[in-house]
C-alpha cells in the first residue's frame, strides 16, 4: 500500500491552480491534435518542447501528459465523424463508428468511446501505480549489459514489427542512430560525422530531430497532397448511451483494457495492435455477429479502450525503464533529459514527487478528457473546418521558432529543413518515423551502455551477454529477426507433409495481398502519422478482417 | 441563358433555392443549381451530401422547371468558382443567400457574398436571411 500512499501524495503535489490549469491546457491541446489527422501528439509533444523549456519540470511533464492522453481520446472523433482516423491508434474505430455514424449513431459512437476511454484510462494509470514500482524494483538490479539487451529488443521491436517492411524498418532505425552519432565522443573526445563543422560538435538536438521529421516533413507532405475533395459533416446531437448500449458496451471496455495495457507497455506495441485484436476479439464474442461491418457499438467500445489502455502502459517502462515504445513516449523521454533528469530504475528512487505527481496528473486529465469530449464531441469536429493552409502555416512557425530557440544558432535552422526533406522523403517512401526517433533518442544511451560493458570487462566481448535477462533479451531478438526465415522452414514443413508441392497457398507470402489492413478505413495518405502507416499494420490480421479490402488510394465518397 | 443558384445545405440555401425556382419561371429559363466546397479543409459545411443533391433535383424537376445540379470540389474560394460557372454557362442572373455578418466577421474572413456581388458580370439577386 505504500504505492497508493505515494500516489495520494501526488495528488496533494498536482492539486496547485497552476498544475491542473497545465493539466487542462494538456488534455485541450491534446484533443485537439488528436482530431486534426496528420498531426499527433507526438509532433505536438515535439513542437512545444522548446516552449516548456522555461516552465519547471513538473508542469511541462503534466503538459505532455496530459497532450498524451488528449490524443487517444481525439482521434476517435475523427474516426467516428469522418472515416478518416485521426490517430492511427483510432484506425479501427473507424471500421464500425463511421456505419454507425452513418445510420444516425453517431452521438452513441462518441459516447461509447469517451466513457470507454475515460474508463479505460483510469483502469490502465491504475496498473500503472501498482505495476511499475514492481518493475522498477526488479530493474533496479539490471547493469549495462542488460540494459543493452532491453535497448537491442526495443530497436528490433520497433523496427521489424511496426511498418510495412522491415527492410524499411532497419533503414529508418539506422538513420536515427546515425542521427544519434553526430558530436563529439564522449568517451575519446573525436568529432563524429560533423565535417568539420562546429555546430554539428555538439550533437544534434533532439528538438531539431522530431520537429523536422514530425512538423516540418508531415507539413512538406501535406503541402504536395493540398489538393483533396472535402468531405460533409455528420450531424451529431447530444453524446448519450442507451440501457443496451451499457449493457453491450462494459464488457468490451474491460476487453479492451485488458489487451492494450500490456501492448502498451512492451517495446513495439504501440496502440495498433491492441486495437485489432479487440475487434477481432469483440466480433469474435458479440452476440450480435451480423452487426458487425454495420455499425456494432462493441466494435467502437473494444478498441477505443484498448488504444487508451495502451497508452497508459506505455508509462510503464518510460517511467520504469526510461524506454520509449511510442513516438510521443521517445519525446518525453528527450524531454526529461534536458532537464537533466537521467531516465532510467533510478527515476523512481531519485525523483519520486516527480513520478507520482505525473502519475496524479494522469488520473486527473483523464477525468478533463471525459468531461471535455462526452458534450462537446461535435464542438472539437469543427476544428475539421480549418484550412490546411492556415494549420500548417502556424506548425511551421512553431517548428522555426522552436529549432531556433534551442541554441539560437541559423544552423539549426537549415539542419530542421534538411531533416523535414528526409522526414518528407520517409512518407514518401513508406518508411516508418518510430525506427528513427527511437534510433535518435536511443542510440547514444545504447552506446553509453555498450562501451560501459566492454570497458568492465576490458573489451571482451563476453561482457555483453550479462545475466539471464539479457539471455532472454537476446533469445527475443533472434527469434524477430529470423522470424521470416522459420516462417519460411514451416510452410516448407507443412508443404512436404501435404505432399502438394504445388504454388502453396501464398496467402500469408510477405507482399501478396497489398490490400490495407483497416479494410474500409479511407486508405488516406495523410492520415498518416506515418510513424506507423496504419495500413500496414494489420498484415498478419488482414485475413480475418472483413470487408473488401481496397488497396486503391482513391477516396470512397462518404456517402454513397 | 440560366439561371444560376449558389446552393448551401442551410435554411437560407432552401431560401434562396426557392427565390432561383421562381425566378427561372419569371424568366423561363433553364435552373443550374451549383453547390462549392473548397479542397483545402477536411470537413466544409457548406458542401451538400449527394442524397441531398439528389433531393434537390427531384423536387426542383417536379415543380416542372428544368434543372441541372452541378458541384464543384476544387478550389478554394466559392465566389471565384460561382463567377467563373456563371461565366461558362452564360447565366443571366446569379441568385445567392445573404448572412448577416459582423464586420470583424469580414475583416478577418472576407465575404463571398461581396465579392459575387462585385465580381459577377450578370445582375445578382440576394436573398435575405430573415427571409428563410
Amino acid at each position: 500500500m505504500d504505492n497508493v500512499s505515494a500516489l495520494l501524495g501526488g495528488f496533494a503535489d498536482v492539486i496547485t491552480p497552476m498544475n491542473l490549469l497545465f493539466a487542462l491546457l494538456g488534455v485541450i491541446v491534446g484533443t485537439a491534435v488528436g482530431v486534426l489527422p496528420g498531426i499527433g501528439p507526438a509532433m505536438t509533444v515535439a513542437l512545444l518542447l522548446p516552449i516548456t523549456y522555461g516552465l519547471p519540470v513538473e508542469q511541462s511533464l503534466i503538459l505532455f501528459g496530459g497532450i498524451f492522453y488528449g490524443g487517444m481520446y481525439g482521434g476517435s472523433t475523427t474516426s467516428i465523424l469522418l472515416n478518416t482516423p485521426g490517430e492511427s491508434a483510432s484506425v479501427v474505430t473507424a471500421l464500425e463508428g463511421n456505419k454507425m455514424a452513418k445510420t444516425g449513431r453517431a452521438a452513441q459512437a462518441l459516447a461509447t468511446s469517451a466513457i470507454g476511454s475515460f474508463i479505460a484510462g483510469t483502469i490502465g494509470t491504475m496498473l500503472i501505480v501498482l505495476v511499475m514500482p514492481q518493475v522498477v524494483n526488479f530493474a533496479i538490479s539490471l547493469g549495462s549489459p542488460e540494459f543493452l539487451a532491453i535497448i537491442l529488443v526495443a530497436f528490433v521491436g520497433t523496427a521489424a514489427i511496426l511498418g510495412s517492411s522491415r527492410v524499411r524498418g532497419f533503414a529508418a532505425l539506422l538513420m536515427g542512430i546515425t542521427l544519434g552519432l553526430v558530436g563529439t565522443d564522449f568517451v575519446t573526445g573525436q568529432q563524429r560525422l560533423t565535417f568539420g563543422s562546429p555546430f554539428l560538435a555538439d550533437n544534434i538536438d533532439v528538438v531539431v530531430i522530431a520537429v523536422g521529421i514530425f512538423a516540418v516533413g508531415e507539413a512538406l507532405w501535406v503541402a504536395a497532397h493540398l489538393r483533396r475533395k472535402a468531405a460533409t459533416v455528420i450531424p451529431v446531437g447530444r453524446p448519450w448511451l442507451s440501457k443496451a448500449d451499457w449493457g453491450r458496451s462494459w464488457k468490451p471496455w474491460l476487453r479492451g483494457t485488458a489487451l492494450g495495457f500490456p501492448f502498451g507497455a512492451i517495446p513495439a506495441g504501440g496502440a495498433e495492435i491492441p486495437t485489432f485484436l479487440s475487434y477481432l476479439t469483440e466480433r469474435k464474442l458479440s452476440k450480435h455477429p451480423e452487426e458487425f461491418g454495420k455499425g456494432a457499438i462493441e466494435g467502437v467500445a473494444g478498441p477505443e479502450a484498448a488504444n487508451n489502455a495502451s497508452a497508459a502502459g506505455t508509462m510503464v517502462p518510460l517511467l520504469a525503464l526510461g524506454l520509449p515504445t511510442n513516438a510521443t513516449a521517445a519525446i518525453i523521454l528527450a524531454a526529461l533529459m534536458s532537464y537533466g533528469i537521467e531516465p532510467g530504475p533510478l527515476l523512481l528512487t531519485k525523483e519520486p514527487d516527480l513520478v507520482w505527481m505525473l502519475i496524479a496528473s494522469l488520473f486527473i486529465g483523464n477525468f478533463f478528457l471525459l468531461v471535455l469530449n462526452l458534450p462537446l464531441a461535435p464542438t472539437w469536429a469543427k476544428l475539421l473546418r480549418i484550412p490546411r493552409p492556415y494549420l500548417y502555416a502556424g506548425i511551421l512557425f512553431f517548428a522555426s521558432m522552436g529549432a531556433y530557440a534551442v541554441q539560437g544558432q541559423p544552423f539549426d535552422l537549415f539542419l530542421l529543413l534538411a531533416l523535414g526533406l528526409l522526414g518528407f522523403a520517409m512518407r514518401r517512401f513508406g518508411l516508418p518515423v518510430l525506427p528513427l526517433i527511437v534510433g535518435a533518442i536511443l542510440g547514444p544511451l545504447f552506446e553509453r551502455h555498450l562501451r560501459r560493458s566492454l570497458q568492465t570487462t576490458g573489451g571482451d566481448v563476453s561482457g555483453l551477454l550479462g545475466g539471464p535477462v539479457a539471455w532472454v533479451c537476446y533469445g527475443i531478438v533472434i527469434v524477430v529477426l529470423l522470424w521470416p526465415l522459420i516462417a519460411r522452414l514451416r510452410r516448407v514443413v507443412d508443404r512436404g507433409v501435404d505432399g502438394t508441392g504445388g504454388s502453396g497457398s501464398g496467402a500469408s507470402g510477405p507482399g501478396g495481398t497489398g490490400g490495407s489492413g483497416a479494410a474500409g478505413v479511407q486508405d488516406d495518405p495523410y492520415v498518416a502519422d506515418r510513424q506507423s502507416s496504419p495500413d500496414d499494420r494489420g498484415r498478419e490480421l488482414h485475413d480475418s478482417t472483413p470487408g473488401s479490402s481496397s488497396p486503391a488510394p482513391t477516396r470512397k465518397e462518404p456517402e454513397s | 441563358m440560366t439561371v444560376l443558384v449558389g446552393y448551401v445545405p442551410t435554411p437560407l440555401g432552401e431560401a434562396t433555392l426557392r427565390a432561383g425556382v421562381e425566378e427561372s419561371r419569371r424568366r423561363t429559363e433553364r435552373l443550374l443549381v451549383v453547390n462549392m466546397s473548397r479542397d483545402d479543409v477536411l470537413v466544409d459545411a457548406h458542401r451538400a451530401a449527394s442524397d441531398d443533391l439528389a433531393r434537390v433535383e427531384r423536387d426542383v424537376t417536379e415543380l416542372g422547371v428544368e434543372v441541372e445540379v452541378v458541384r464543384v470540389e476544387q478550389g478554394t474560394d466559392p465566389a471565384d468558382a460561382l463567377v467563373r460557372v456563371a461565366g461558362e454557362r452564360d447565366a443571366s442572373v446569379i441568385v445567392i443567400g445573404l448572412r448577416h455578418r459582423t464586420p470583424v466577421g469580414k475583416l478577418i474572413m472576407g465575404s463571398t457574398a461581396q465579392r459575387i456581388l462585385l465580381d459577377a458580370r450578370c445582375p445578382v439577386l440576394a436573398v435575405k436571411e430573415d427571409g428563410a
